[in-house]
């Protein structure tokens, strides 16, 4: 049966990291729906989230695959009924004086937020689960989208229980130093 | 020149040194002592270097042979082998090498020379994104953008090709990086936080498959190079004769288990041996040690041993479940496992089990008819005679493999070396050079078709160079022969490109100043094989072999031992 997978990976922070793990998901046919990259607390470890459809059995190989990756620290895969899984969209709306106080009342029932204005655009901020973008998007629909910019989800699981830490790879004092030391930040 | 290199090649440690040096300091700390490569433009700083340095430099003719040669060391002695080429061309000729150690599992460390960091990006001569191109074939690759990161990134490589499942690390440099200065620190300590190999099996597991052993009426083992790597025929023999097990191997774990033995089973899979293939059918219990499930050992995989509880050990977690479910895995090195297993196994006899295996065994056709032309299983059994079974032998790819694969009776780990995942034709006699140098004192015997020698017979130069004892024998059909076999049996017998000419083999020979023989009656080929053993140096033997013969038996890809084809009795 093939379902949607959360991934969540904490790997080093270095050249190439982003390209070796896209890579193995072409070289062994599996379909990213989403891939999201982002620093963690510890300057050399950045934590992905990714997304991909397949069954139990293919979606176990890709996690022992992941794990063959030298700079693959740790890899979890987590349950979404568990855990927070968020997504940002930004989306760029035609607003005239007409259609603009309509659509800020939808803005205001989806607790998004209106971050830019002109004559005739709104842009539009919202987080929330895909199923809340994907609602907030079909119903601006009508006053026509002009561009829809989102992230791909970020996850953590509930509770007290962290399943990814990256401090567990680095001390303080380690990464502080290399910190220190470092010159480029944009290494992907 | 030798007080240079104890100058140079002594204790450097804490003293600044070029990019060149740091490589070669970490060469002579990684125990290297020979270096298969050609030179070029990128790669001049490193060779300039290299002659205050004490390695061998094999000057292979052609890169994709400095690979094959380094692999052909790795897989021979067990380190990794090391090849360096320039960048560009250079490097892109090594892709062909490097997957063939990849897919084999040989521990491997490339060089490749890059155009420097300020050229890279801009399409400079000679530039090609070698790390970009070798992603997928490498255990691991580094592009090395400063001086500074040499030595860790040179001792990295070294650690991750020759560790848990080996493969080739590849390590790219720039021609700056060659030539600038850093301070040498051999003892920076590795921090490879994402990489520990797990090397030795859960006991939980290992106690579980002792008692699924031990209950097993119609068990079998299959012993694949993950046994010969880990160092494990001699846990394996103990373990078989102790439970009294039959072993088959795969094709790259022939030499496992010494197949002179009552319990060797021999190879199985497409061109297996069918009381192999048929024990592991009727099996209940299969024991399955350093080996992958290729689809050329297993046929169809849902057919696979479809009676039997597996057990799968292996030091790579992905190989296990990824082909072929798995009742017990176990994610260890095989020798460490197994020498905790064997504590566990209860002494049994199965000789009901052995013996009806032994009912399905044919009799072996040896193949050679006198008066008439040589076949190739009778060159394997007359070099088997001629060597006593004691060679290293190195083949290429195709029919010639597998006529050496199971017509040579091998009884030592590492004496059968071949191209195995990747299937490489011309692998063979470049690979044999580095088996040579690796294992100086062992015979080392190239079987070849004439198909695969002429994909990289400049190779001879080198061996003439190096003044190398390889003996060579190319068996001569005048076609691409296996790609020939599928065409008579799958695709009515339309032969499409399989036809092939060749030089006169003495002739070529000659121009290189080696030795050669040409024998086309079968009652020749002890007297020769003889002969050629006794010629000091290397020698190359053409034998002239019947041009339509096949290997048999063989299970067509994707069926099963019941689709087995025969060879059509003679009269």
């Amino acid at each position: 049966m093939t379902r949607s997978h959360t991934i969540v990976a904490l790997v080093e922070d270095r050249k190439g990291v982003l390209n070796r793990v896209v890579s193995l998901f072409r070289r062994r046919g599996f379909n990213i729906e989403s891939l999201t990259v982002g620093r963690t607390d510890v300057p050399q470890i950045s934590r992905m989230t990714i997304v991909i459809h397949g069954t139990d059995p293919i979606v176990e190989q890709l996690v022992k695959q992941l794990y063959k990756l030298i700079e693959v620290l740790k890899v979890s895969e987590v349950n979404v009924e568990e855990s927070v899984v968020r997504e940002l969209a930004l989306i760029k709306v035609n607003a005239t004086a007409s259609t603009r106080s309509e659509i800020m009342q939808i803005v205001d029932i989806y607790r998004a937020n209106i971050v830019d204005v002109t004559r005739d655009s709104v842009v539009i901020e919202v987080t929330g689960p895909q199923a809340k973008v994907d609602s907030l998007v079909s119903l601006l629909r009508g006053f026509g989208i002009k561009e829809v910019a989102r992230t791909g989800h970020v996850a953590m699981i509930r509770g007290s229980m962290a399943t990814a830490r990256a401090s567990t790879y680095f001390q303080e004092s380690d990464w502080k130093n290399a910190a220190a030391t470092q010159t480029t930040s944009d290494s992907y | 020149m030798t007080s240079r290199v104890s100058e140079v090649g002594g204790e450097k440690a804490g003293t600044r040194l070029s990019g060149s040096q740091i490589v070669c300091e970490s060469l002579l700390r990684a125990g290297v002592d020979v270096l298969f490569g050609i030179p070029g433009g990128a790669a001049i700083p490193f060779y300039d270097v290299l002659l205050e340095y004490p390695f061998r430099h094999v000057l292979v003719r052609h890169e994709q042979a400095a690979a094959h040669a380094a692999d052909g060391f790795g897989r021979a002695t067990g380190r990794p082998g090391v090849c360096v080429a320039t960048s560009g061309p250079g490097a892109t000729n090594l892709v062909t090498g490097i997957a063939t150690a990849f897919l084999d599992s040989s521990p491997m460390v490339i060089i490749t020379a890059q155009v420097p960091t300020s050229y890279i990006g801009k399409d400079a001569f000679q530039e090609i994104d070698i790390t970009g191109i070798t992603l997928p074939i490498t255990k691991h690759n580094y592009l090395v953008e400063s001086v500074h990161e040499v030595g860790r990134v040179m001792k990295e490589a070294f650690h991750i090709a020759g560790t848990g499942r080996p493969g080739p690390v590849l390590v790219d440099l720039p021609k700056n990086v060659l030539t600038d200065h850093s301070i040498w620190d051999p003892v920076e300590p590795l921090k490879l936080l994402g990489y520990r190999p797990t090397l030795f099996g859960h006991r939980a597991q290992i106690r579980r498959a002792a008692q699924m052993i031990n209950g097993a009426r119609k068990p079998v083992i299959v012993a694949g190079r993950g046994v010969i790597i880990s160092g494990a025929s001699e846990q394996l023999l103990k373990l078989a004769e102790t439970a009294h097990i039959p072993v088959a191997t795969t094709l790259l774990g022939i030499g496992a288990f010494p197949e002179t033995h009552d319990l060797s089973l021999g190879m199985l899979g497409m061109h297996g041996e069918l009381s192999a293939n048929r024990a592991i059918s009727e099996a209940d219990v299969l024991l399955a040690l350093g080996m992958r499930y290729d689809d050329r050992a297993t046929g169809k995989v849902s057919a696979f041993a479809p009676n039997a509880q597996i057990i799968h050990v292996d030091v790579d977690p992905a190989e296990i479940g990824k082909n072929v479910r798995v009742n017990i895995p176990i994610v260890g090195d095989v020798k460490n496992t197994l020498s905790v297993l064997i504590n566990e196994i209860s002494p049994a006899d199965r000789s009901d089990w052995v013996a009806e295996i032994e009912t399905w065994k044919t009799i072996p056709r040896n193949g050679q008819i006198l008066n008439g032309s040589p076949t190739a299983e009778g060159v394997m059994t007359a070099l088997r005679d001629v060597t006593k079974g004691q060679a290293m032998i190195v083949t290429d790819v195709g029919q010639n493999q597998m006529w050496a694969a199971k017509n040579y009776c091998y009884t030592r780990p590492n004496s059968f070396i071949s191209s195995g995942g990747l299937g490489t034709m011309g692998f063979g006699l470049p690979a044999a050079i580095g088996v040579k140098i690796g294992c100086p004192d062992e015979d080392v015997w190239v079987i070849s078709g004439d198909g695969g020698f002429q994909m990289n017979l400049q190779e001879l130069s080198t061996i003439a160079q190096e003044k190398l004892e390889l003996k060579i024998i190319i068996l001569n059909n005048g076609y691409l022969g296996m790609v020939r076999q599928w065409q008579e049996l799958f695709y009515h017998s339309r032969y499409s490109q399989t036809k092939i000419t060749g030089p006169d083999y003495v002739k070529l020979a000659e121009a290189y100043g080696i030795p050669a023989y040409r024998v086309e009656k079968a009652e020749d080929v002890a007297s020769t094989l003889e002969k050629v053993a006794r010629t000091p140096g290397a020698v190359i033997a053409e034998f002239v072999i019947p041009p339509e013969a096949n290997v048999f038996p063989m299970i067509p890809p994707g069926a099963t031992i019941e689709d087995s084809l025969f060879e059509e009795e003679d009269e």
